[in-house]
């Protein structure tokens, strides 16, 4: 087994605690493989490693500073006296919703009577700055009880739904997944489908591009090859 | 070390020899390879042209064929469950479906498989980590589907079946493209959001070897758009899925067909027997084992655990010998090396440069030519850009992509890559970024049908496990495509054989496994190890040394 993930290489040491165990790693490695060059072996609060599937959520907190800290295990960088706390999830709340038995042009309180403690907001933009993708989750959480789907799309687009401005957040709001919800009717309601798609689809349902697909599927190698080698490539616009 | 805005002083020479280069760059097109060169550049450079990096595979279906030494170590080595381990004779899930992989295929063919008739409640996602946790998650760039009106399946499949040197199974590809608009429908219909004109058209790009701008993306977050809307459908639909569980092993009936899965919790270490009348691998990809020694882009759970338990059950597998070195890995700083940096960046018009900031190759030759140029650049020619680590790379000219399409296109377009390097102090708007190729994909697998049944009876294929969609080379935008075309046809096909009342005999066995097992010995292949692997090990060596077996 190859341990690609991290270099050879002597490199100054840095003193951290992982959950309550002084140790010392080399600086430049990230929470994640900070604990795994200690020894730990991770089945939960890891995944994909590279900032975009939210499993990595953890709490740290620097020496001599009250400050509890949330981050991404994955996309920090460990420095001297961290505290560490790893987590497995964020256990939430998502409400249940089948769109499709909403009428969606008529409601207007669709994400507030599905995460009604929507309402229990203080505004205290604890979410905010918890976010580790530096979302601005109070504003969408100020725009989701107002139902404006289009507004919370455009400022939680890049959610990776790791939970951690649920975890800290005051009034017990799972912000992320009002988001997804919203998301979702945002781009049922209000987005139109593709004239292009629909007719595309339709021409393959009549078969219309079958006499071209077919005369490749049935064509030698060599004859592919020369197609192929001959292809005129799309100016990019 | 002292950084200067995310770079080391020893970097910044070559910085500025990229700068001064750019204005010229920006007015001058490279060449894109002829194709007996771009031949060439792959028999010299590529890593699976290298013979020492494979071995024939000893024992089972493809007995005599060539894989990478990491994979066939897993498929010759010996079960993790040996007889007496576990009690067969009690069952504790009872189901229609279980689908292994709780990533794009799986969740896709479940979906499917509810539409075409099944239970909801007689489905079960069993996944490693958590649902969606998955590579499916990861992909940046998009999604091909021919759409537009100058293009067309034809031209889709061409570029597809051109992009795998012609060794794709037709069929596969021809289901692929066919299905892909409508998947895209699909997807409209769920509520995922693709960019779009101002005239509410998706928008579309080039991808590395296509000939038509086919590429549909949601930002750089296109896999993660997909994949959170693909989940949240199946919550919808109340549909179980089972996390941290891991399969040990298939079942097998009497007669050999497979009739579910040992699964194991990775915590508790406890297993569970489950009894489907089909079972569907959607388990992804090997990247994990990181062949030949390479860095990789995938996911933690990226370690071949499918393809292990299907050979053992007999299925026979193909291209396993192609691996996918993704050209534009991140080479610098060390937090990020081997993490994609999605083609969408070249695709935009960012050139890939050399130490004296000269542009050596065309930027969107299909992805196993431009890797074996980047290999060349860096350990031929000697142009190559070291690292404070020991890495070396070329840079890719990302500042280029707001020059050609206006201040603010990095931030609207691949949100992704700016905030991951502005994490590190590097703002790719202004400053270049350091690359080089990184392990991506696998691009063979179980070999499977167009309804993605594989060679044994019961037992269905979706995904990046599968093989023959995309011979020895996928393209950029056709494994989000692949994943959807195939979980869809997948999870129809199993529904149906379900619904028709096919269903394997009452035998519950591991016979199969614990026969593949006698095959290895009699073969000679002795060693400790033992397969899948399910997980990585990246525990310091200093730890390991002290490790005494505990509890």
């Amino acid at each position: 087994m190859s341990l690609s993930e991290l270099p050879d290489l002597p490199s100054p040491l840095v003193t951290i605690h992982i959950l309550g165990r002084l140790v010392q790693v080399p600086e430049g490695l990230t929470l994640m493989k900070a604990m795994e060059y200690a020894g730990f072996r991770l089945v939960h609060g890891v995944g994909c490693r590279g900032g975009f599937c939210g499993s990595c959520g953890i709490l740290y907190r620097m020496a001599d500073d009250y400050k509890l800290r949330p981050a991404l295990a994955c996309q920090t960088t460990v420095a001297e006296g961290m505290y560490l706390a790893r987590m497995p999830f964020v256990p939430t709340n998502r409400a249940h919703h089948d769109l499709t038995q909403v009428n969606l042009a008529t409601t207007t309180t669709l994400l507030a009577s599905r995460y009604p403690e929507l309402a229990r907001c203080v505004a205290c933009n604890t979410c905010t700055k918890a976010c580790p993708q530096e979302l601005q989750v109070m504003d969408y959480v100020q725009f989701a009880l107002r139902d404006d789907w289009a507004e919370v799309t455009r400022e939680s687009f890049d959610c990776i739904q790791c939970g951690l401005c649920a975890l800290r957040c005051p009034a017990d709001i799972a912000q992320f997944q009002v988001a997804q919800l919203a998301r979702r009717a945002h781009a049922l309601h209000n987005v139109a489908p593709s004239p292009q798609l629909a007719a595309r689809v339709a021409s393959i349902k009549a078969g219309e591009h079958r006499p071209e697909l077919e005369r490749l599927l049935d064509m030698d190698v060599d004859g592919l090859r020369a197609l192929h080698a001959a292809r005129e490539i799309e100016e990019a616009s | 070390m002292k950084l200067e805005q995310g770079y080391p002083e020893s970097m910044l020479a070559s910085i500025a020899e990229v700068e001064r280069t750019r204005a010229e760059r920006l007015e001058t097109r490279f060449p894109k390879l002829e194709a007996t060169e771009a031949e060439q550049l792959l028999q010299r450079y590529h890593p699976d042209y290298r013979p020492e990096g494979k071995r024939a595979i000893a024992v089972g279906p493809n007995r005599g064929d060539q894989a990478p030494h990491e994979l066939v170590d897993l498929l010759e080595a010996q079960p993790r469950i040996t007889p007496g381990d576990v009690d067969l004779s009690r069952i504790d899930h009872e189901i229609d479906l279980l689908i292994l992989g709780g990533g794009g295929a799986g969740t896709v063919a479940a979906l499917w498989a509810v539409a075409e008739g099944l239970e909801p409640n007689q489905i079960l996602i069993a996944t490693k980590l958590r649902h969606g946790d998955a590579n499916s998650m990861m992909a940046q760039g998009g999604i091909q589907a021919a759409v537009a009106p100058g293009d067309s399946p034809a031209q889709h499949f061409l570029d597809a079946y051109g992009g795998g040197h012609f060794t794709n199974r037709r069929e596969l590809v021809r289901a692929l493209v066919e299905d892909a608009p409508g998947i895209l429908r699909w997807h409209e219909k769920l509520g995922v959001l693709y960019d779009r004109d101002t005239a509410g058209e998706m928008l579309r790009k080039h991808g590395g070897g296509t000939s038509r701008m086919r590429m549909h993306s949601a930002k750089d977050y296109t896999g993660m758009e997909l994949m959170r809307v693909l989940r949240d459908a199946a919550r919808d639909l109340e549909i179980p899925v089972l996390e941290f569980a891991s399969a040990l092993e298939l079942l097998t009936d009497e007669v050999g067909r497979v009739a579910g899965a040992v699964l194991v919790d990775l915590e508790t270490s406890c297993y569970r027997v489950v009894r489907a009348r089909a079972t569907l691998l959607a388990t992804g990809g090997f990247g994990r084992l990181h062949i030949q020694g390479y860095a990789t882009t995938n996911h933690y759970g990226a370690t071949a655990d499918g393809l292990v338990l299907a050979y053992r059950a007999g299925a026979r597998l193909r291209d396993m010998d192609a691996v996918q070195y993704h050209p534009t890995g991140a080479a610098y700083p060390e937090q990020l090396v081997g993490q994609l940096i999605t083609e969408k960046v070249r695709s935009m018009g960012a050139q890939p440069i050399n130490c004296h900031g000269v542009q050596f190759v065309y930027p969107l030759e299909p992805r196993d030519v431009e890797a074996s140029a980047f290999i060349r650049e860096c350990y031929e020619r000697g142009n190559q850009v070291d690292t404070p680590t020991g890495f070396s790379g070329v840079w890719l000219d990302s500042p280029m992509v707001e020059a050609i399409h206006g201040p603010g296109t990095i931030e609207r377009n691949l949100a992704a890559m700016a905030r991951m390097f502005r994490r590190f102090d590097i703002d790719m708007t202004r400053q270049p970024i350091l690359v080089f190729p990184t392990l991506h994909y696998q691009n063979g697998g179980i070999a499977i049908d167009p309804d993605g049944r594989t060679e044994v009876p019961g037992l269905f294929a979706a995904g990046e496990v599968s093989g023959g969609i995309h011979g020895k080379n996928r393209l950029m935008g056709n494994s989000l495509l692949d994943y959807n075309v195939f979980g869809r046809r997948a999870g129809r096909a199993a529904a149906q054989d379900i619904l028709a009342g096919v269903a394997p005999g009452p035998a519950v066995t591991l016979e199969h496994a614990y026969r593949h097992a006698e095959a290895c010995r009699q073969a000679g292949i002795t060693g400790e190890l033992r397969s899948p692997l399910l997980l990585p090990d990246y525990r310091g060596k200093e730890a390991l040394s002290r490790r005494i077996d505990l509890l």
